[in-house]
């Protein structure tokens, strides 16, 4: 009896915890061997929870109190490198701070996985959510993801390390995941048990590149023009590849938890005859399924896409999506001052995607909810009006629009040619 | 086991080397300049640590010129790291080690971790992470600075460890200003041995000495905890010098009273060879003069530059409180410093150093006054 009970798997359990919690929990049953931390809000939650459970022997790794991000993450380079599961986090200025550490993290492929609380920039100095921080690795090759849900937190941090330590990828994965909204916000989440993580993500080897006497190799040397670019195609491959190993991945999420979600790269709701469309990452998921179920009510044919998978970047996805689709608007919580139309990041990537398409549908780019700011059902509806109206007049060109902003409506380029003499 | 007879015996801690094996574990491979010291460091360093042994490197001259693709001195394992992250890569190795045995991922075994940086890399940008890491005694890691006293792989920049009025690319000798490399040399060492109470051993070092050099390596890794080794490495390249005199110029470094070498073992500081005798009044230091005219970057030293440093190495054997280590004046109501407003521009130092026995404070302010020089 006794015997059974034992060797029985341990049950799923179901707990109100916040994002960062979840993040913590899913760290305990991966037996993350070293953790890096350095404090800045609000990512710096998971790391006070999962030094309290080292702390109570719940967790068994060595957590590090480093002097500065810089250090957090070439620690967590360097264990990894030894053979160590590493674990990372940081928000804002702080992931800006490391950079360094990150890009080589990525380009030596170790698979460290990191949380990015998502936060503004400084100056001036801001603890809200803006997405331009993880943005920053988007071209290094690190994964990126953007979470919606605690339960998409924890079940996301398992995929992480299963595609990041994964052989024919071998690249770090950044789980973003929008500040105070979702850090720090308590959802209902199925907690698993430890022995069906262990099915789901496999011990991590490093092979022949282990860091130790018996295999005594030099690290990372000096490459310059006669191999730098072999290295830089072998790190496109293992990001090629991790589109095929997401595939597996989430389908043998289902096979061990069943349950987990329908799609791996995108999250789309009232899709199926939709005539409008908006896109976005992050915590506005929640919002737009809302703004949505609203316009449905209203009788217009309107879905939303959340991009969970930032990199790789879901273009087969997104061209199938919207193929028929009349207009797209697309939220970003970011910004990319003077790139195409003044759009954001996921403007010009979601545009990128549809270029090859023989119709494409009308695209118009919103910046909204910068430093925390919130994006509320209302702001969705009028961007959806928005779209509409340019789809209508088949305006194909509308610069990006800024939602919930105070100050004039008109196009700031007005005031610029008013500055230089009025030519107009 | 052939290689296990090649490894250094076990040695009590103050027992001094006597023989070395014959393998080498920083070989050929490496494409360093004709005369530098800094590798030879590296080959003692090796040597000394053995096979169970794993070495992480900055960014830097032992960078660039040791490990080109292809090709490698290193015949145990070396692992670049980030110019200012010496001390984070030995905690990140260390830690992961120590995690990894203790779940029974790998075997349980003495694995002895190095972290090997530059002046630059280290007394500049790296401080933080040298400092993080002496803090951390969960974990037994070495961290080796290497001293040749400027950025050598970038085309010799002033670093904060390059003798005050050096000429290197961006502190140049002009008609205007004959001494632009203002800053007096960084005291690393004494530093972090001030900094850090639980830090378990620090040692200043040079490349001339090389079975004292290797006796505080061995000694670091022995004892474990952070441990903290500095070594003053002469370079061809970047003092302009002919490569024949390396070893002479790091001899004459310590035979002049600039370089001191010292360690300190569990909080006891003790002095080494020609120091040790300096020290007890044995020997006489040589004039620095000997030391700077052989190097082209002090060749546009005039008489009053010498002096001026001839006067601050003479304060520091005289005056400091731990001879040619720690710059604590020997007592605030005894001896006040000399006036030492430094020579080359213009511009005196701010405090006027020479105002007889005052009471501790004044005595306190006035040598700090006295390091900016640049005050005018």
């Amino acid at each position: 009896m006794t015997t059974t009970q034992e060797t029985a798997p341990a049950p799923e359990r179901e707990e109100i915890i916040t994002g960062c919690d979840a993040v913590a929990q899913a760290l305990r049953l991966l037996d993350v061997d070293v953790l890096a931390g350095y404090p800045i809000r609000p990512y710096d939650s998971v790391m006070t929870a999962v030094s309290k459970m080292i702390a109570n022997g719940q967790m068994d790794a060595e957590f590090i109190v480093a002097e500065s991000e810089h250090s957090q993450f070439e620690i967590g380079k360097h264990a990894s490198l030894v053979g160590a599961r590493a674990f990372i986090g940081s928000s804002g200025v702080g992931w800006m701070y490391g950079m360094e550490a990150l890009v080589v993290t990525a380009s030596l492929r170790l698979p460290v996985v990191a949380l990015v609380g998502n936060r503004a920039l400084d100056d001036p100095g801001a603890f809200g959510v803006e997405h331009n921080d993880a943005m920053m690795v988007r071209d290094t090759g690190w994964l990126l993801y953007w979470v919606e849900s605690a339960q998409e937190a924890l079940d996301t941090t398992l995929m992480a390390y299963r595609v990041a330590e994964d052989k024919r990828v071998m690249l770090p994965c950044a789980l973003s995941m929008d500040g105070a909204f979702l850090t720090h916000s308590q959802h209902m989440v199925r907690v698993p048990g430890e022995d069906t993580v262990g099915a789901f993500v496999p011990p991590y080897d490093l092979g022949d590149r282990r860091f130790h006497p018996d295999n005594p190799v030099s690290i990372a040397p000096q490459f310059n023009e006669d191999w730098v670019m072999e290295a830089r195609r072998q790190s496109d491959a293992g990001m090629r590849r991790a589109r095929a190993v997401i595939a597996e991945a989430t389908a043998d999420f289902h096979r061990v938890f069943g349950r987990g979600p329908a799609d791996p790269f995108v999250d789309t709701y009232r899709m199926e005859d939709a005539e409008y469309a908006l896109i976005g990452m992050g915590t506005v998921g929640m919002v737009g399924k809302v703004a949505v179920d609203r316009m449905r009510a209203a009788g217009k044919k309107v879905g939303f896409v959340r991009v969970k998978w930032f990199r790789p970047f879901p273009q087969p996805e997104l061209r199938a999506l919207l193929r028929g689709v009349k207009g797209v608007g697309v939220v970003d919580r970011d910004y990319s001052f003077g790139s195409n139309s003044y759009g954001g990041v996921l403007y010009t990537e979601v545009a990128a995607a549809l270029y090859p398409e023989a119709r494409r549908p009308v695209l118009v780019p919103f910046i909204a909810g910068l430093g925390g700011r919130e994006v509320s059902v209302d702001n969705l509806l009028q961007m959806e009006e928005t779209v509409e109206r340019a789809t209508a007049d088949g305006v194909a060109d509308l610069t990006c629009q800024w939602i919930g902003v105070r100050g004039p409506d008109e196009d700031p380029r007005d005031e610029a040619s008013t500055a230089e003499g009025g030519a107009r | 086991m052939a290689a296990q007879e090649l490894v250094i015996p076990d040695l009590e801690i103050n027992r001094r080397l006597t023989i070395l094996p014959m393998q080498e574990y920083y070989t050929s491979g490496h494409r360093t300049c004709q005369g530098c010291e800094s590798a030879l460091v590296m080959r003692y360093m090796a040597k000394v640590a053995g096979p169970r042994t794993l070495v992480t490197g900055t960014t830097g001259c032992m960078y660039v010129a040791n490990t080109s693709y292809n090709s490698t001195p290193w015949a145990l394992p070396w692992a670049h790291t980030q110019l200012g992250s010496a001390g984070s890569s030995a905690i990140g190795t260390a830690a992961a080690l120590k995690v990894l045995m203790r779940k029974g991922k790998i075997a349980e075994e003495r694995i002895n971790v190095i972290a090997f940086c530059s002046d630059g890399g280290g007394g500049d940008m790296g401080l933080a992470t040298l400092s993080a890491a002496l803090q951390d005694t969960r974990y037994n890691l070495l961290i080796l600075l290497y001293d040749n006293e400027s950025y050598a792989n970038t085309d010799i920049q002033a670093s904060g460890m390059t003798p005050w009025g050096a000429v290197t690319s961006f502190t140049p000798s002009g008609s205007e200003q004959r001494i632009t490399q203002h800053r007096w040399k960084k005291n690393v060492p004494a530093l972090l041995m001030a900094g850090h109470p639980t830090g378990r051993y620090f040692a200043n070092a040079s490349s001339g000495f090389g079975m004292d050099l290797m006796d505080k390596v061995r000694i670091a890794l022995d004892v474990g905890g952070p441990t903290f080794v500095q070594t003053h490495d002469p370079c061809p390249k970047g003092w302009d010098f002919d490569p024949r005199m390396s070893h002479e110029l790091a001899i004459l470094a310590v035979e002049s009273g600039i370089t001191v070498l010292w360690d300190c073992l569990e909080g006891e500081l003790r002095y080494q060879g020609l120091t040790k005798q300096q020290v007890e009044g044995k020997v006489r230091r040589k004039p620095v003069a000997d030391y700077l005219r052989r190097q082209g970057r002090f060749a546009h030293f005039v008489d009053e530059d010498v002096d001026f440093f001839q006067s601050r190495i003479d304060e520091m054997w005289e005056d400091w409180i731990l001879p040619g280590v720690l710059r604590v004046n020997q007592t605030p109501f005894g001896r006040l410093p000399v006036d030492s407003s430094s020579p080359g521009h213009a511009g005196h130092a701010g405090q006027d150093g020479a105002s007889g026995n005052g009471n501790g404070s004044a005595a306190a302010a006035a040598p700090i006054a006295a390091v900016g020089g640049n005050r005018g």
